[in-house]
């Protein structure tokens, strides 16, 4: 086997692309699961984040403001979401799938006069001087803006969940929305914040991968990313740092397995196919082993309709 | 997931079957992906138009996309067939046998299923010999690549695939004996992200020739993007790599859909088995970009006519199979028995076919 012509330098860098849309879709996940909320409509938000900010960038020839409004449009989808498991107090699991279902069927029709477009070139930051440094520079400074943002966002959640008071309350809302109601905090307009915040990372997320990764519109074109980062958020468990291992590992796997295929290896590629699936569950049998830190972990109220009585 | 738009599309064509007038022939139409993708399932929504233009008002077409191929397609075709369709056309492998069996419900409705090879009284089979268009765009990838790797994009392991990588590669081999392919198998007729992974991951690993058997136009943006050369795939796909594009194989399908629909109406449909290529027109070899020479576009041109003519076949021994073992001896040529079935590498190319 030659491995000689396997690029490391080159397979990081296409690992972190793979990964970004996941790893945005995933830290917005989280924040609303933080908060107490299922939203399993990410794929949804993704894909019309990723047709709105496909459209929005031809129109306007500007990258920048296709990822606004990316950003505006999955957080519009989010809020449907969150009207109406907040304020008409439907069921989470299936609002949230009626969610993907509409986006996917929107996205397809507001699509339909973009398929065969192109948009702007892409958003490309070479940190200056880091950039050129042998080896690592290419790995890890030559990249698109949005990946050091996606970066950025996670350290901020990171932030303001562990070191700040809202962060704080708005785990408390997570964990028990009835005693964060009792201590006077507005439990449906924190959630609300929070589903927007969730909705506006996935639409960023679909709009890397309209924009950045493939550089097109196709119906349909995450094609499942965000139901792998609902479950990274849960192979997270719930910790921010964890979903950028899951997200990136995930990426990993994906594109070293095309890699080895590229190399000729003699290993049915079925199964390379299916290694980044298989390794996500068995992560997930691992982390969820310890039943007394799954449940520590997972936010108490999640899921749960709020229904302030008292 | 995908089924969103097929729900929406079926129940539409429910209700637009039942109010339709009586006379009218219906033509139904299944898609593995969106007409909007600019390959595959846009080349045979262009049928489609084709269809419609033809006739006017005395055919009705419709037809819903992104059916998953399975269990799926089969609700799709009996809703299809219970609106009143007379003539069904499936149009991806993976409906073969949705379309058996629904077609077995409704010995009526006549059924015309794409590249598959089970037939029956009412189901007619089609596909075009894209692996002529393979051998001409192998040799342009033989004489055009620097690197001497020639990247190929593989949906999944099914003859058809396996045809086109073997005639391209034994096309490009003949003008160029040092020419090496790598082939990544993706399985999935459309994933534009997952395309574009196996696109990059080909170019890191050397290839500066793409050529892709997947149904978006993934792999030529980024082969555009990244300066490298690749071919449009059943469809021109130039807009998305002006610079990238070399050629490309387009499927034609429209005179085909015209005649069967015409054999409806005349009541003179019967179940055939069609495999055209370059000589009717079913594949055609897009225009050949500037940067091809003169020389390589006039051979490239000259082994599409030869195929017309019927004096080239892509098969011709002497051909060894992957394994070492005889296929085709000297001068002899594959029968359309063996290479509908094809399940083999040919010798000389690396890697080992998934079963």
């Amino acid at each position: 086997m030659d491995f000689s012509t396997l690029n490391p330098v080159a397979l990081i860098a296409s690992l972190i692309m793979a990964a970004t849309p996941i790893l945005l879709a995933a830290i917005g996940e989280l924040v609303v699961e933080k908060s107490g909320v299922l939203n399993l409509g990410v794929e949804g938000m993704m894909i019309i984040g990723a047709i709105a900010g496909f459209a929005i960038s031809v129109e306007t020839d500007s990258p920048w403001l296709g990822m606004l409004a990316a950003v505006l449009a999955g957080a519009s989808l989010a809020l449907i979401f969150g009207f109406l498991t907040q304020f008409l107090l439907s069921n989470q699991v299936a609002t949230g799938l009626a969610l993907t279902l509409f986006g996917l069927g929107l996205a397809a029709l507001l699509g339909q006069s973009y398929s065969g477009m192109k948009p702007p070139s892409s958003l490309r930051l070479d940190i200056p001087v880091l950039s050129d440094l042998p080896i690592v520079g290419e790995m890890l400074f030559r990249h698109d803006f949005m990946v050091y943002f996606s970066l950025l966002i996670v350290v901020g959640v990171w932030f303001f969940l562990n070191r700040t008071r809202a962060g704080l309350v708005l785990r408390a809302v997570g964990e028990n929305h009835n005693a964060a109601h009792s201590l006077g905090y507005n439990v449906v307009m924190i959630r609300m914040g929070a589903i927007a915040f969730g909705g506006a990372c996935a639409g960023l997320g679909g709009a890397y991968v309209s924009l950045i990764r493939v550089p097109q519109w196709t119906e349909g074109m995450t094609a499942g990313a965000g139901w792998i980062a609902l479950a990274i958020v849960v192979f997270a468990s719930w910790k921010p740092w964890r979903v950028i291992l899951g997200a990136y590992l995930f990426g990993g796997v994906t594109i070293l397995q095309l890699n080895l295929q590229a190399l000729g290896i003699g290993i049915s590629a079925a199964y390379l196919s299916m290694t980044p699936y298989l390794i996500t569950i068995i992560v997930m049998v691992i982390m969820s082993a310890d039943r007394r830190r799954a449940s520590l972990n997972a936010p108490a109220s999640l899921g749960q309709i709020f229904h302030a009585s008292h | 997931m995908k089924f969103t738009t097929t729900l929406i599309a079926a129940t539409a064509l429910a209700f637009s079957f039942g109010g339709a007038v009586v006379s009218q022939t219906k033509a139904g139409f299944i898609y593995v992906g969106p007409p909007t993708d600019f390959g595959w399932s846009y080349e045979h929504d262009q049928g489609r138009l084709a269809v419609e233009e033809a006739f006017g008002d005395a055919v009705e077409t419709t037809y819903v996309d992104t059916v998953p191929e399975g269990a799926d397609a089969e609700r799709v075709l009996t809703q299809m067939a219970l609106g009143g369709a007379d003539i069904i056309f499936t149009t991806s492998f993976g409906y073969m046998d949705p379309t058996l069996n629904v077609a077995a419900k409704f010995p009526n409705v006549k059924f015309e299923h794409a590249t598959g090879y089970k037939r029956a009284d009412n189901v007619s089979t089609y596909s075009a010999r894209f692996y002529e268009g393979r051998h001409v765009i192998g040799l342009i990838a033989g004489r055009m690549t620097e690197t001497n790797t020639i990247g190929y994009i593989a949906s999944f392991p099914i003859p058809e695939v396996v045809r086109g990588i073997n005639a391209a590669y034994l096309a490009a081999k003949s003008v160029n004996p040092d020419v090496k392919f790598k082939v990544v198998w993706v399985y999935t007729w459309i994933d534009p992200g997952k395309e574009a992974d196996a696109a990059n991951a080909l170019i890191e690993q050397g290839a500066d020739v793409i050529m892709q058997h997947t149904d978006s136009p993934a792999a030529m943006t980024i082969a555009e993007e990244k300066g490298i050369m690749a071919f449009g795939q059943a469809s021109d796909m130039m807009q998305f790599g002006p610079t990238a594009r070399l050629s490309s194989i387009i499927d034609n399908w429209g005179p085909y859909y015209i005649d069967r629909v015409q054999a409806v109406m005349d009541g003179t449909w019967a179940s055939t088995d069609t495999w055209d290529g370059i000589a009717p027109g079913m594949v055609e070899i897009g225009a050949f970009s500037d940067r091809i020479p003169a020389d390589v576009q006039a051979e490239a041109q000259a082994a599409a006519d030869a195929i017309a003519a019927g004096t080239l076949h892509p098969f011709t021994g002497p051909i060894n199979k992957q394994d070492g073992s005889v296929w085709l001896a000297e001068g002899e040529t594959a029968d359309d028995g063996t290479l509908a079935g094809m399940n083999f590498y040919v010798e000389g190319v690396e890697g080992e076919l998934p079963q």
